[in-house]
């Protein structure tokens, strides 16, 4: 069938607002994959713009709240008073276990692919311990307390991943 | 303004099942007769529908429009849904019959929970930057709770697995229930870690399924109903989404509640604490204060039975038919949603 020229005309202008990267018309007829996926970009916003830079050059920067802890990943407003928080502070690659748990059987698209710590991690020179995985071999070889430091990721395009995991400081015994 | 006498006045709960193929308008659609012909009402009585899911569950963005079908929509209907718990839809529903527009309402929620690894699905709720990118699983949060409890000496693992036992033993009175079992707390605690430091038992058992409550205002709740579970007192908190600022070893949110729902005002015989963890039963009864009097979970909570969106509900349900029944005359309902206790809803109900 045929399709009239209004009919090519709306068709054209969903070609333009289509969200997809590999449409493409064959013969009359236009062609996109179903994609189950956000196709949007967005901008993160001024704190995590920085906060993700950061840990693409392998630094860890944390906010200091208006009643002085120190928050990492940074909160971009004060959880008490909601305000805009501005004081950045430098902070090491190392922290402690405040909480974990054992995953046996990792999910695909987690940090590690074999058996891992979540754990809440409170960076050392930070007061709020943020969720991520440690690399601890074995449940026997973690507790609260237990210290650990940042693995980074190979590749940093800038993100929470770009912490690979955490691994026991002196080793997993 | 004097708030209104609003009550439950009746609940329709469909049992329990696993992987089944049902659509949400096949399911909902004899639970909403049974309620109507239960509280001797048509379509026609009903001002106001709300309804709580969860699109992500089936993958589809407004997925709960199809519901409607359910309901029927000609005549003209006036409706709402929430991305959430029914729970929730009753709230909005009860703020409805508040504002004087209407009289009676219709809550109903519904979860086809078992189609897809729900505790992966629901981590979606998480801080997009911050969490959800490391994919935790709603299990694993709550194990990092668990353990900070344990830690604190706030729970035990024994009282754990006594919540998990009395749960999985209550189940058999539950027609709505799914996991049932008679085992001695020394075999649970004998049992494997999943999520160490929970067990499986720890866990709230993922269910299809769907539920309908009718709420009615003043003398029309008393013609509908015998005995009218009367809502005393309604409150929902939210504690901080930043998951380390949050003191794993209370709930604040669930204390508040319940201090401004009335908890604390006279003796509760029957409390539903929508809690799917073990130990979350427990940070919930000490945030409520909830004494040793108070039959908690006598329907065996979510932990036998957690149908996504729906188990919220689920625990209004059993906590009015406690009333309906003449069993209990001051009862709770508690909704919990997003991990770790994030949100707490809490409902205070009286018969007269």
């Amino acid at each position: 069938m045929r399709l009239n020229k209004q009919t090519t005309r709306w068709r054209d202008k969903k070609l333009v607002v289509s969200g997809t990267t590999s449409h493409a018309r064959v013969g009359d007829v236009f062609v996109a994959p179903l994609e189950v996926a956000y196709p949007y970009k967005r901008t993160v916003g001024t704190l995590l713009s920085r906060f993700f830079t950061s840990l693409s050059e392998c630094r860890l920067e944390g906010t200091r709240g208006s009643d002085g802890r120190v928050y990492f990943p940074p909160a971009e407003f004060d959880p008490l008073t909601g305000e805009q928080l501005s004081e950045w502070v430098s902070l090491s690659d190392t922290g402690t276990v405040t909480t974990w748990a054992w995953q046996s059987t990792p999910v695909e698209g987690q940090p590690l692919a074999h058996p891992f710590a979540w754990a809440l991690i409170t960076i050392d020179g930070a007061d709020v311990p943020m969720l991520h995985a440690v690399d601890a071999g074995s449940p026997e070889n973690i507790a609260v307390g237990t210290k650990v430091k940042v693995r980074w990721a190979e590749d940093r395009p800038g993100g929470v991943t770009d912490i690979a995991c955490f691994d026991i400081m002196g080793g997993a015994s | 303004m004097a708030l209104r006498d609003i009550a439950i006045v009746g609940t329709a709960q469909r049992p329990s099942e696993v992987n089944s193929t049902f659509t949400s308008v096949e399911i909902l659609l004899p639970v909403i007769q049974q309620l109507l012909d239960k509280v001797g009402i048509e379509r026609s009585d009903i001002g106001f529908w709300c309804h709580g899911s969860c699109d992500y569950m089936s993958g589809q963005p407004f997925s709960f429009v199809s519901a409607v079908d359910a309901i029927g929509a000609w005549p003209p209907i006036i409706e709402s849904h929430v991305e959430a718990d029914g729970a929730l839809a009753l709230y909005e529903a009860w703020v409805k019959i508040q504002t004087g527009e209407v009289d009676v309402a219709l809550v109903f929620s519904n979860g086809k929970t078992t189609s897809g690894p729900i505790d992966q699905i629901l981590s979606l709720q998480t801080d997009p930057y911050m969490v959800a990118p490391l994919k935790p699983g709603f299990d694993a949060l709550a194990a990092l709770q668990a353990r900070a409890c344990l830690e604190a000496g706030v729970v035990t693992e024994r009282q754990m697995a006594e919540v998990a036992a009395r749960s999985r033993r209550d189940a058999h009175n539950n027609a709505i229930a799914f996991t049932k079992g008679n085992e001695s707390v020394e075999e649970l605690l004998a049992m494997p870690y999943t999520m160490n430091p929970l067990r499986a038992h720890d866990c709230a058992t993922p269910v299809d399924g769907c539920n309908a409550v009718v709420l009615a205002a003043g003398d029309i709740a008393r013609r509908l109903a015998e005995r009218p579970a009367w809502i005393r007192g309604i409150d929902h908190r939210i504690d901080t989404q930043r998951l380390g600022a949050r003191s794993m070893i209370e709930s604040s949110s669930a204390a508040i509640a319940a201090q401004k729902a009335g908890v604390g005002n006279d003796r509760i015989d029957v409390a539903e604490l929508h809690a799917p963890y073990t130990h979350q039963e427990l940070l919930l009864r000490n945030a409520m204060g909830l004494s040793e009097s108070t039959h908690i979970n006598p329907s065996g909570g979510a932990l036998v039975a957690n149908p996504a969106m729906a188990a919220g509900l689920a625990r209004f349900a059993e906590a009015a038919e406690s009333v309906f029944a003449g069993s209990a005359d001051r009862v709770l309902a508690h909704c919990t949603s997003g991990p770790m206790l994030q949100q707490n809803l809490v409902c205070v109900m009286e018969g007269e």
